[in-house]
């Protein structure tokens, strides 16, 4: 087996472990099960909310929005995860082992987009019995397909690239406040059109946005395109955005990680180790 | 096999430099295929930066270093197969189970197999050569201090290395622990497949484990050789302690054995209560710490 193989199938088999890892520990499966819960108490009780004279429900227009802004997260997972794993020494461990850096962020890739498929399926599923007014067809899943390998393809790079940016874990709480209000400027729970241009322009630069936009686009008759921007789905401005973000990602990942990776020493780990200690003690 | 090949750790003139401090000043030294070789020498006198150096987890200022033959900080993943990395303190992959990691590991070695060396070791057998066959299926984390310690030499011999590196293998360990681990690393070590260098502060550990000490104090190396060698280099003084006529005496000498015959020719039964504690390794490391420390203290 030459060397490429085997780091692609050491990843693999990472990545596997890693998902069935965190769906049989009580924590990891509790938040697997929080978020998707709270979201469908959301939409339990906006489902017959109908928003302004378009005839349109809520829980219909938020439900897609809603998985769109799910697979967004990979990118603030990505990051955490990513911090967390060179805090404890796992990042080195890698770079201790041949092929190990590499087989690691196949692991990841493999680990957090699985346990994203898993985490959207089980608010998807009881979302459909709760929702009505989505136009599901033979072609939603394909357009479903595109949007969310698209998104993280833009988010996951960003998430390494976030992750390796800043170190510690207390920047890590910190980035999460800039990206939840970017979920509360991006027309998720209610359609961006309501909210002033300026925000509106804000909302477009981020790639929340246009995963929100390209999920609904999916899962949605054409007729509700009528409360978006340009009252249009939007496909080719989507690409382009989320491309562009995915570009930049895959660019600046690279060089990020490699310059992160060498970093890393066993007396580097320890010293951050201490520091933990002295916040905690 | 040519001499170069026999040579598995060559350092050369090695400095580090960390903006104005030299935290190695000149560090040279040899290590052959299958030696045991202890990195001695107090907190701080630059063990761990030395042996970070030789990993290719950092970058030297100056000098030439050789690890099997390579450069560390160009060697390449068919080089790094060759190593085992033991640091002083890991706590990763707490969620995985202890047999499911090893065997994982064990698969980024299997392209690295040579005739001579099957890659990686197995899992099983691995486990049980460190004790741990009972909490082969425990998560990391909930493993104690001495079996994850245990575990992390596992690791580091999951890819039967030529060389193997281990940083204060024993710093915190119990007295018992200690001695299992030693005993552990005795078998494990024994056979003289692998080569060795392992840093500690404490000499006893060094003289138990290790065919050949190094000390190294303030950045420099400043003995090498066998304990036997260690203590023969500093004449140490020997202790003698005996009674005469229910009086106390003590005395320091570089001969004891003839110091002891000169005191029965004069006292004969009069002396009794006799004791003669020879230098031990350890008052010499203490000599040579502290003369090496001495000249720097007179500088400041």
């Amino acid at each position: 087996m030459n060397p490429a193989t085997a780091t692609l199938r050491a990843g693999w088999s990472r990545g596997l472990i890693e998902l069935r890892q965190s769906f049989t520990n009580g924590a990891e499966l509790f938040s697997h099960f929080l978020w998707p819960g709270l979201m469908l108490a959301v939409m339990f009780f906006i489902r017959d909310m109908s928003f302004g004279t378009s005839g349109l429900l809520l829980g219909a227009l938020a439900l897609p929005s809603i998985l769109g802004m799910n697979a967004a997260t990979v990118m603030i997972s990505m990051s955490q995860q990513l911090t967390a794993d060179r805090e404890d020494g796992t990042l080195l461990r890698a770079k201790a082992t041949p092929h190990g850096m590499p087989a690691y962020l196949v692991g990841k890739v493999i680990s957090v987009s699985g346990g994203l498929v898993a985490d959207l399926a089980i608010f998807l599923v009881p979302g459909l019995l709760i929702v009505e007014g989505l136009a599901i067809g033979l072609g939603s899943w394909p357009a479903l397909a595109w949007v969310l390998a698209l998104g993280l393809l833009a988010t996951l790079p960003l998430g390494a690239v976030l992750g390796s940016a800043f170190a510690s874990a207390r920047a890590q709480g910190l980035i999460q406040l800039p990206f939840l209000a970017v979920i509360g400027i991006s027309g998720i729970f209610y359609p961006i059109t309501a909210l002033p241009e300026w925000l509106q322009a804000i909302a477009q630069i981020f790639p929340i946005y246009w995963m929100g936009l390209g999920v609904r686009s999916a899962l949605l008759p054409d007729s509700a395109a009528a409360v978006e921007i340009g009252e249009s789905w939007r496909h080719l401005e989507t690409v382009g955005v989320l491309g562009a973000w995915a570009v930049l990602g895959l660019l600046l990942a690279p060089v990020l990680l490699r310059r992160m990776a060498r970093g890393e020493s066993g007396s580097g780990v320890a010293a951050r180790r201490e520091r933990a200690l002295q916040r905690i003690g | 096999m040519t001499s170069s090949e026999q040579v598995a750790l060559d350092v050369d003139g090695l400095r580090m430099r960390y903006g104005s401090a030299d935290v190695l000043h000149d560090v040279t030294f040899r290590a052959h295929h299958g030696e045991v070789l202890a990195l001695l020498g107090p907190n701080g006198a630059g063990k761990t930066t030395t042996i970070e150096i030789l990993e290719g987890f950092r970058t030297r200022s100056q000098g030439r270093v050789e690890v099997l033959g390579t450069d560390p900080e160009h060697g390449d993943e068919r080089w790094r197969a060759r190593l085992g990395v033991v640091l002083q303190s890991w706590r990763d992959h707490g969620k995985w189970r202890v047999r499911e990691f090893l065997a994982h590991l064990g698969t980024y070695y299997a392209p690295y197999a040579t005739p001579e060396i099957p890659r990686p070791w197995n899992p099983d057998e691995l486990i049980e050569t460190v004790g741990l066959t009972e909490h082969a299926g425990k998560k990391l984390r909930t493993l104690s201090g001495g079996q994850r310690r245990r575990l992390d030499v596992a690791i580091g011999l999951v890819g039967r290395p030529e060389l193997l590196f281990l940083d204060e293998p024993t710093a915190a360990f119990d007295p018992q622990a200690r001695r299992e681990f030693h005993d552990l690393m005795r078998r494990l070590v024994g056979a003289g497949q692998t080569t060795v260098l392992l840093t500690t502060h404490d000499l006893d550990e060094a003289e138990k484990l290790a065919d050949r000490i190094l000390v190294l104090d303030g950045g420099r190396i400043i003995a090498d050789g066998t304990a036997a060698e260690l203590a023969r280099r500093i004449a140490g003084l020997d202790e003698v302690r005996w009674s005469r006529g229910g009086q106390r005496f003590v005395e320091t000498t570089g001969d004891s054995t003839r110091f002891a015959r000169e005191l029965f020719t004069r006292f004969g039964d009069d002396v009794q209560e006799l004791e003669i504690h020879r230098a031990s390794l350890e008052q010499t490391y203490l000599t040579l710490v502290r003369q090496a420390e001495t000249p720097e203290d007179a500088l400041r």
